[in-house]
């Protein structure tokens, strides 16, 4: 198991009032799957993929990812694992707007310490991956949605990251657009044999999952496996 | 790709307000570099205009610093020929020094016995050559170059005296002084009152003095005073002296005082058949920055030979130019500061700005791997960058600024100077002051994005995330 949620609770607090986001949940996924965490909005799906993708803390329980306690770790080494350990795949994208395709894609491996030429290197092949290498030198206002997207799945995966987190990526995408970022995802990850953990509210897409968890209101209340088709 | 890079795109996201950034140090930086320029001109003038009068470095007898203004002559250098060959001959400070001169002051009575008006006076007997050439001095390209003397080496008789005192010994109309209005007989004392000021019967006294077969009251042409002081053995004594100017001085205090006349004159007043001394031996250096070692040199000299003398430089002879010092220094401090505070709230509102628009994309880098120490410096990078174009524009700005200035040939009276003089201000030749204001303006920028750069590495990366 890569990632494993042991009676995982998260509380945010709105003035007076607690919220609970998570409520004891507990959970493991497996390595090198295509995961979907898939509820109603609201559910707690982002607060659960913050927690796995350690940009947020638990405020009980505990979090394992890759063999790492990482709620005892630091800010410093918590980045750090960040860093070298998880890929990102925003909703809005979150490209960053002063940098081209290819430079947006090149930030991630900026990070670790790998050679210039080796870093370009990487980063042209995974634009040819993803079906941008023409598109690489455009800045992100130049680009559409699926092209934005596309950009961000290069960026998560150029760095080899074990864990890649995709919150609702499709989710400002029109559906044909959206089915299209789903097969990509899921090639790239059959190709890189990374995790993927990907939440969605979009039924149709949930024929792609090799493990499915469903929750509500902040718990776990179905976990099925072998769904992908 | 590095921080720099991603700064300078940063800057160029909102231009207009980049722009207007970057105008605010830049006015910022002409004003303090105008300003200091000007400075720096006002205190270089007045520096050189007081050791044009005063010399660097002024070696009186002891005591004479201190006590010596109200008797001078029992301050006097005895054997000051001697003491002046040795400090010329010196190695050390021959080649620092442009002029060695001596002189006597002198204080006493003038009198226009022709007129029966008298006026108590002070002055010096000056080598008038050595003057002149002290007054040719601008090491600071100051200009302002005096006009031939009134008074040569050669005219033993002649003499200056201050317009004012000119006016008041009813000489105005005599040595061409404008304006040259009748002294009011209600408020002003009479001659009368004046003369009886003086010693018991100083027109009787002139009058023993003066050889019989001179006329009185002028001479071949030019108005003729009398002086008459104290000698250094406490006799009353009297010289005539033939006018040949009035002169302005810039202050009415010593224009309504001074007279001078050439050394052996003075000399003779002050020590009739005595031996002649001298009060002053005055040293000009060519350059000011070797004032501490000639300064060193000459103490050394006199401690070797014992002489009885002390050594003053031009700062105690003239504290107005510590305290011109000062005042300039405060004002400048004042305005940098004011800019400084300008610059500091400008860049922290433009950086503060900055950091709320990308409050998502600083969620996102953190959840990349950036740390918070790189997030830090990217925004401190955005800020020493508009810092640095705004503190260069502006000093390339003032620089047009200065040189338009200096060659428009505006002219003006500076205080304590007669006369006008060219303005100048002095940025080409203080590099200091430029990269002083540029290092300045870039260091008070950093520091100014070093708040909301601050704010933006501390976000939680959720909130940041959350954030539209």
């Amino acid at each position: 198991m890569v990632i494993r949620l042991r009676d995982v609770s998260k509380t945010y607090k709105e003035g007076p009032v607690e919220v609970a986001a998570l409520r004891g949940m507990s959970l493991e996924i497996a390595s090198q799957s295509f995961t979907m965490v898939v509820g109603p909005s609201g559910s707690g799906k982002t607060t659960l993929l913050n927690l796995i993708g350690c940009i947020d803390t638990p405020t009980a329980g505990n979090i394992e990812i890759d063999g790492h306690d990482v709620a005892s770790l630091d800010d410093r080494s918590v980045t750090e694992f960040r860093a070298r350990k998880i890929g990102f795949i925003f909703q809005h994208f979150n490209l960053v707007p002063v940098l081209s395709a290819l430079e947006n894609v090149e930030y991630a491996l900026l990070l670790s310490k790998i050679s210039a030429t080796r870093r370009r290197e990487a980063t042209l092949a995974m634009l040819k991956s993803v079906g941008l290498y023409e598109q690489r030198n455009q800045r992100p206002n130049q680009l559409s949605g699926g092209q934005k997207q596309r950009v961000a799945i290069a960026r998560a995966l150029v760095k080899e990251p074990t864990i890649v987190l995709a919150d609702e990526p499709t989710a400002n995408l029109d559906s044909q657009t959206g089915a299209s970022i789903v097969e990509l995802m899921r090639e790239m990850q059959s190709r890189s044999q990374t995790t993927f953990v990907f939440s969605t509210h979009d039924p149709q897409l949930m024929r792609h999952a090799e493990d499915t968890f469903t929750i509500r209101d902040g718990a776990l209340v179905d976990h099925r496996r072998g769904m992908a088709q | 790709m590095t921080t720099l890079k991603i700064a300078f795109r940063n800057i160029f996201r909102n231009r207009r307000r980049s722009l207007m950034t970057i105008l605010a140090i830049g006015v910022g930086a002409v004003a303090v570099l105008l300003f200091g320029a000007f400075s720096s001109y006002m205190i270089l003038s007045f520096q050189t205009d007081t050791v044009r009068r005063t010399g660097h470095l002024a070696v009186f007898g002891a005591g004479y610093f201190d006590f010596g203004v109200g008797n001078p002559g029992a301050f006097g250098i005895s054997g000051y020929q001697d003491v002046m060959a040795l400090i010329e001959g010196d190695p050390v400070l021959k080649p620092l020094i442009v002029v060695m001169t001596p002189s006597q002051a002198i204080s006493g009575i003038a009198g226009n016995y022709a007129d029966n008006r008298s006026k108590t006076f002070f002055g010096e007997g000056i080598i008038p050559s050595s003057r002149f050439r002290m007054r040719q001095w601008d090491e600071y390209g100051v200009g302002g170059m005096p006009v031939r003397p009134a008074l040569t080496d050669e005219d033993a008789e002649g003499g200056v005296v201050g317009a004012g005192l000119a006016r008041i010994l009813g000489l105005c109309a005599a040595l061409d002084v404008t304006p040259c209005p009748t002294a009011p007989k209600a408020k002003a004392p009479g001659h009368e009152q004046i003369a009886a000021a003086a010693p018991r019967d100083f027109s009787l006294l002139v009058a023993e003095d003066r050889p019989t077969e001179r006329p009185s009251g002028s001479e071949h042409g030019r108005p003729q005073i009398d002086l008459l002081a104290a000698t250094a053995g406490d006799a009353p004594n009297v010289v005539s002296l033939n006018l040949n100017s009035a002169v302005r001085l810039g202050l009415k205090d010593l224009e309504d005082n001074y007279v001078a006349m050439n050394l052996a004159k003075a000399q003779q007043l002050l020590y009739g058949r005595g031996e002649h001394k001298v009060s002053t031996i005055t040293l000009q250096l060519r350059r000011t920055e070797d004032l501490a070692p000639a300064r060193a040199r000459l103490e050394s000299l006199v401690g070797e030979h014992q002489w009885d003398l002390e050594v003053r430089d031009f700062r105690e002879l003239t504290p107005l130019y510590d305290q011109a010092l000062s005042f300039f220094l405060f004002i400048f401090s004042f305005i940098a500061a004011i800019i400084a505070v300008i610059v500091l709230f400008t860049i922290v509102n433009t950086m503060g700005m900055s950091v709320m628009e990308r409050t998502n994309e600083i969620g996102t880098v953190r959840a990349l791997g950036v740390q918070r120490r790189s997030l830090r410096w990217q925004f401190v990078a955005e800020g020493c960058i508009l810092g640095a174009i705004g503190a260069a524009l502006g000093a390339a700005v003032a620089g047009l600024l200065a040189f338009a200035i200096n060659h428009s040939g505006v002219t003006w009276s500076p205080p304590n100077v007669a006369g006008k003089e060219l303005l100048h201000l002095y940025l080409f030749r203080n590099p200091e002051l430029i990269l002083g204001t540029w290092a300045g303006l870039v260091a008070m920028s950093i520091l100014a994005a070093l708040i909301p750069a601050s704010r933006a590495a501390k976000m939680p990366v959720v909130d940041a995330l959350r954030h539209v």
